[in-house]
């Protein structure tokens, strides 16, 4: 946790000026307002009774009070000006890191994690951070002055009294603690209720459609209404429990606040051999003073536990952080002058060291051939494509591109020479202009409109309410297949040297993939080209089919001769036509 | 707004007393510092340390009676909160399962369940927060103000004064910051939006080498956060200074003036020291009071996106039941269907008939309405225009239940549901026996690979069956529709990711098995619908021909576009 922590404000140190002034301002502030009652105290004494006020002293206190008031709401202001600054800076950091950091994890660590989990990393625990641990502290630094500031000024008034308080506060802590440890074992159920409660209305009412097209609303609610229950009973008792913090709390203070009065009084009326002498401003000071001490204490509990979630936070993403990084490869050449010559050379490669995945494969691509890799779904076509662009690297052998091996390059050239289209479309949220000319900087609206129609996106394009300039995202309702036009249109522009198309076409109904197909067939006239397809009809007049199943690479050759041999291929090539 | 006050109606006892006792406690509190005033002026006046004693004693009751009342009232608040959340919970999930497609869309079925968990929660905690503090709070204020009235009417004029000024500046403060706390959660949004779409989008974005774009991209979101909540810093940081400076110039003017009255004898020690009491629990309540603000405007947001989807209409229900014996098992009279707030009919004036225990076969582009044909059979969506006709009956005027229990439903996307094979098979007919959920397996060709799992109909299938191949998923998916021989079968589109074979043995399957059954399938294969009694070829909604296979390859254009496209493909003379 220490470290964690250390950690975190290696964070801060280019803020390190608003962090010193956050302390000098937060004991500034605190202590001049801790003297505050001590004047007051000063004051009252002053008016004994009737005809018996010291107006001359009077005034001169409130003078004195005014200006501490004014002072110290004055730092209190300018602390919470610096913590402002030194959180909100500091986190900013944090989260760009984090940011940067997965642009540059190998891909290995992306494909392991799940999305949301990493978008939470750099969104929710950030914000954790930023709420718990470093608004936190500075409740923490001037809690504690409060404490040791307060308990000083009551040992000057009354050393005894100040004993007592300080003997009596622990009971204010344990019950808190004590309450805190009942209600934590309901607090977990209550949370694991309400999980199974979220999970089950993700699941009936995220998919009502189908819930209704079944008819089985009924036994839905039958289930959702007893879990609900559950959830209500336990939920209201575990929120009953833990409201029973501040009730009790406010108790104890009560009871100390009560024992104050009483010996301070009876300090007062003369007991004084026992208690001290004690004067009426004094007791009211002391009064005020006892009320002040006990609530930092309860704050610092609160804030114990925000930072311990916060150090968790930070935890999670300092282990993105410590991720290993792809290496730096700005020093390396960059891949000029392609052929299109692809050679691999015993290449063997496994995502995961027990399983042997890909073993002692060798293959040689001619500038301007056409590869097509197929096989079941989840046989591991596209790990040739993620080997061939350096997303995992080999284990052993060699793949070079226009003779130069793909390690001794920079990956940036070696991924610019390839124009890919995934099964996976990905569009971002901006228009659909921006979308197309992702990475091409300087493309016109006419490139990028010639582009769409290459595609025969135009049409759709068109006629979406602002045209090209229609912002879309993930989910704004265009269809799988007018988002794969897109990511089609957007390699159009880019003419690449090299494609690779995994399953680029596979959302797209068949009249329209037979049209695009042409676009298809202009562009990668003359390259280099891989295409992974499940629909044998697009990939049969490669140049190379490689079939694969179950990670290996079973078949090799042109349809002909795979057809020949009769073998995976030659099956599954018969099996659509059994009718 | 209003309409969620009803699920309080069971509650009203603990909604009246919760804060009944608080309100005691609070009494309570503000008679200590009258106490503590007793016992200085009296007690200390008069040396009296057994009447000092008595006091304190009284103190410590006070507090005691404060527990239990506070206690009680915590009680009532959570008893309260969660009953009125259960019950809301209920009544919106009953009312989520009657919307119509249409109603649905509107909201959208993430955002529903988000009103449904989130929403409703902290309307919840909304009701508890209510009865413990929004009575408390300022009675609080109110009362250490009319406590402070009644020792001094004169000196309380302070009070008159420093309250207001601080209510002004909180909600000053908060007038301002609200709007701009919502602007900050815009660009956590915008941030956590980047991030989720470099993430998905990471290949893309290394192949085009864009990774310093992207994090500058970020970055600039990143400091518009910072900017923004600076800003926002800034302002609210003004809150607790202020407030703080106000309520100890109070302080001061209490002394000063204070000290002025006990000169003339209208005040005493102890009351002046009440009077320094009382003007920090205001402050201390006016500050409670601003948070409770921010946890209502909260609620309120809350509740309104709960109303919403209370005041989306109920899809219409008849009272007629299908007849099983009509002639046709669908009729489509002129029908059009128009998606709200699209510009254009999915569906343009569609005609045709289909006799029981005809298959029939839909066959068009992406886009081009089929599904959409489809959905208006078990009512999904309501035709703008014209009658659909299905087992006898007009849709409009048809018991939605009693519809769709004649219809068997295969959704594009396979959808399972966490819980064991046969529970997720049951979902059309909760009495299912063994034999029958296996037998719709078989035909489903899920069986195969049910049957090697070693719990075989108990295998347990995880959240959106994650633990299934997408092909396994569909399998179990049409195999789900099969159970209790559906009149109906629709197919939309939904052997996708099941191989050429496969599909070939399912379609095999169902023509064996089902032979009752009227079998819609849509596809985009012309091998997978050609066999079809009936063919509709849709084009931009309208159905651009409809008949046999032979005879749509006379006189349909399009069709024999699709077909020889797809034709050619196989022949091997793809001019590619």
């Amino acid at each position: 946790m220490f470290k964690t922590l250390k950690r975190i404000f290696s964070y801060a140190k280019p803020y390190i000026a608003y962090f010193v002034m956050t302390l000098i301002f937060a004991a500034a502030g605190v202590s001049l307002s801790l003297t505050v009652p001590v004047f007051i105290g000063k004051a009252v004494d002053c008016c004994a009774g009737a005809g018996d006020v010291d107006f001359i002293r009077l005034a001169e206190i409130a003078v004195i009070l005014a200006v501490i008031v004014i002072a110290s709401g004055i730092f209190q202001w300018l602390m919470s000006l610096s913590t402002n600054k030194l959180a909100f800076l500091t986190v900013r950091d944090m989260r760009s890191d984090v940011f940067a950091k997965l642009e540059r994890v190998p891909l290995k660590y992306i494909d392991g994690s799940t999305k949301g989990e990493l978008t939470s990393r750099v969104i929710n625990d950030i914000e954790i951070i930023s709420d718990g641990l470093l608004q936190g502290f500075t409740q923490f630094f001037s809690g504690v002055i409060t404490i040791i500031g307060t308990l000083i000024f009551m040992m000057f008034i009354n050393f005894k009294i100040a004993a007592v308080v300080v003997l009596l506060t622990p009971l204010s802590f344990l019950a808190a603690s004590k309450i805190t440890k009942a209600t934590h074992n309901s607090y977990m159920k209550q949370s694991e209720m309400r999980g199974n409660m979220v999970s089950f209305s993700e699941e009936m009412a995220g998919n009502q459609k189908i819930v209704r097209a079944f008819v089985y609303d009924k036994r839905a609610e039958e289930k959702f209404a007893q879990i609900n229950n559950e959830y209500g009973k336990i939920g209201a008792k575990a929120t009953f429990f833990s409201s029973m913090t501040n009730p009790v709390t406010r108790f104890v203070n009560g009871l100390i606040y009560a024992a104050v009065g009483l010996l301070g009084a009876l300090g007062a009326v003369g007991h004084s051999s026992f208690i001290g002498v004690m004067s009426v401003g004094k007791l009211s000071s002391f009064l005020a003073y006892s009320n002040q001490y006990t609530k930092p204490f309860n704050e610092i509990s609160g804030v114990f536990a925000e930072l311990q979630n916060a150090v968790a936070s930070a935890e999670r993403i300092f282990n993105v952080l410590d991720e290993d990084e792809v290496d730096d490869d700005s020093d390396k050449e960059t891949l000029t002058n392609i052929s299109g010559n692809i050679s691999f050379r015993n290449v063997c490669f496994s995502y995961n060291p027990e399983v042997s995945l890909i073993h002692n494969f060798s293959l040689d691509v001619k500038s301007g051939q056409r590869v097509a890799i197929v096989g079941p779904t989840g046989c591991g076509k596209s790990t040739i494509i993620n080997l061939l662009l350096r997303f995992y690297d080999i284990d052993s052998g060699e793949i070079k591109i226009s003779g130069r091996n793909i390690m001794d390059i920079t990956r940036s050239s070696l991924r610019n020479s390839f124009g890919m289209v995934l099964q996976e479309t990905w569009v971002f949220t901006g228009t659909v202009a921006e979308n197309i000319s992702y990475g091409m900087d300087n493309a016109t609206r006419d490139d990028i409109i010639s582009a769409a129609k290459a595609v025969h996106a135009h049409g759709f394009i068109k006629r979406l309410t602002d045209g090209y300039d229609t912002v879309i995202s993930e989910n704004s309702g265009l269809s799988q297949g007018q988002k794969q036009l897109i990511c089609i249109a957007r390699i159009m522009l880019m003419n690449p040297p090299m494609l690779i198309l995994d399953e680029a076409t596979s959302s797209i109904d068949l009249r329209t993939e037979h049209r695009i197909q042409r676009a298809f067939n202009k562009l990668m006239e003359g390259r280099t080209s891989f295409i992974i397809a499940h629909r044998l009809s697009t990939i049969k007049n490669s140049d190379i089919i490689l079939v694969m199943n179950s990670g290996n690479i079973i078949e090799q050759g042109n349809h002909e001769e795979l057809m020949k041999n009769n073998g995976f291929y030659a099956r599954l090539y018969n099996s659509q036509f059994v009718n | 707004m209003r309409k969620l006050l009803k699920y309080l109606k069971n509650y009203k006892k603990e909604l009246i007393l919760g804060p009944f006792f608080k309100l005691l406690e609070a009494i309570f509190e503000l008679i200590v510092p009258v106490v503590m005033a007793d016992i200085i002026d009296k007690g200390i006046a008069s040396g009296d340390s057994s009447y000092i004693l008595k006091k304190s004693g009284l103190i410590v009751i006070l507090g005691i009676c404060g527990l239990g009342f506070a206690l009680t009232c915590q009680f009532l608040a959570a008893k309260c909160a969660y009953g009125f959340g259960t019950e809301l919970r209920e009544a919106l999930y009953k009312h989520i399962n009657t919307l119509s497609h249409t109603s649905v869309d509107r909201i959208g079925t993430a955002s529903l369940v988000n009103r449904l968990t989130n929403d409703t929660n902290t309307v919840q905690n909304g009701v508890n927060m209510f009865i413990r503090l929004a009575v408390r709070a300022p009675f609080l204020v109110i009362g250490a103000a009319v406590m402070a009235f009644a020792i001094d009417s004169g000196l309380s004029l302070i009070f008159f004064v420093a309250a207001p000024v601080i209510s002004a500046i909180i909600f000053f403060i908060m007038h301002k910051t609200i709007p701009m706390y919502r602007k900050t959660q815009q660009n956590l949004d915008r941030a956590a939006l980047l991030t989720r779409e470099n993430i998905e989008g990471t290949r893309v974005i290394r192949a085009f080498s864009r990774q310093q774009e992207e994090i500058d991209e970020f970055r600039k979101a990143v400091d518009d956060i910072s900017d923004n909540s600076i800003a926002v810093g800034k302002i609210s940081a003004i809150l607790n200074p202020a407030a703080f400076m106000i309520m100890n110039l109070g302080i001061v003017a209490i002394v000063w003036f204070g000290g002025i009255r006990i000169d003339i004898g209208i005040l005493t020690q102890g009351e002046l020291t009440a009077f320094t009491n009382y003007m920090t629990q205001i402050l201390l309540a006016l500050v409670v009071l601003a948070n409770l603000i921010v946890t209502f405007t909260k609620a309120f947001a809350s509740a309104n996106r709960v109303s919403e989807v209370f005041d989306l209409e109920s899809e219409e229900n008849g009272s007629e039941l299908p007849d099983s014996t009509s002639e046709n098992i669908i009729e489509f009279k002129d029908v059009s269907f128009m998606y709200e707030g699209a510009g254009e009919n999915s569906v343009n004036h569609l005609s045709f008939t289909l006799k029981r225990g005809e298959n029939l076969g839909i066959i068009g582009g992406t886009g081009s309405g089929k599904s959409t044909a489809a959905a208006l059979i078990p009512a999904f969506y309501r035709a703008t225009e014209g009658d659909v006709i299905t087992a006898g009956k007009n849709v409009k005027s048809c018991d939605i239940d009693a519809l769709r229990s004649i219809i068997g439903y295969v959704p594009q996307k396979a959808v399972l549901f966490s819980g064991t094979v046969r529970e997720n098979m049951k979902w059309r007919n909760e009495n299912a026996s063994d034999e029958e959920i296996i037998s719709a397996l078989k035909t489903a060709q899920a069986w195969e690979f049910i049957e090697k799992m070693p719990d075989v109909l108990d295998t347990h299938i995880s959240q959106g069956g994650r633990n299934l191949s997408g092909g396994q998923k569909q399998r179990i998916s049409i195999a789900r529709a099969l159970v209790g021989n559906p009149q109906i079968l629709i197919l939309d589109d939904s052997t996708s990711a099941l191989d050429y074979a496969t599909d070939l043995n399912l379609r095999r399957a169902l023509k064996n098995n089902m032979q009752e059954t009227s079998v819609i399938m849509i596809s985009q294969r012309t091998t997978s619908i050609k066999d079809a009694d009936k063919i509709i070829v849709m084009e931009d909604g309208e159905a651009v021909g409809i008949g046999r296979h032979e005879e749509l390859l006379e006189n349909c254009a399009v069709y024999k576009e699709i077909y020889s496209s797809q034709m050619n493909e196989k022949e091997g003379n793809h001019n590619v």
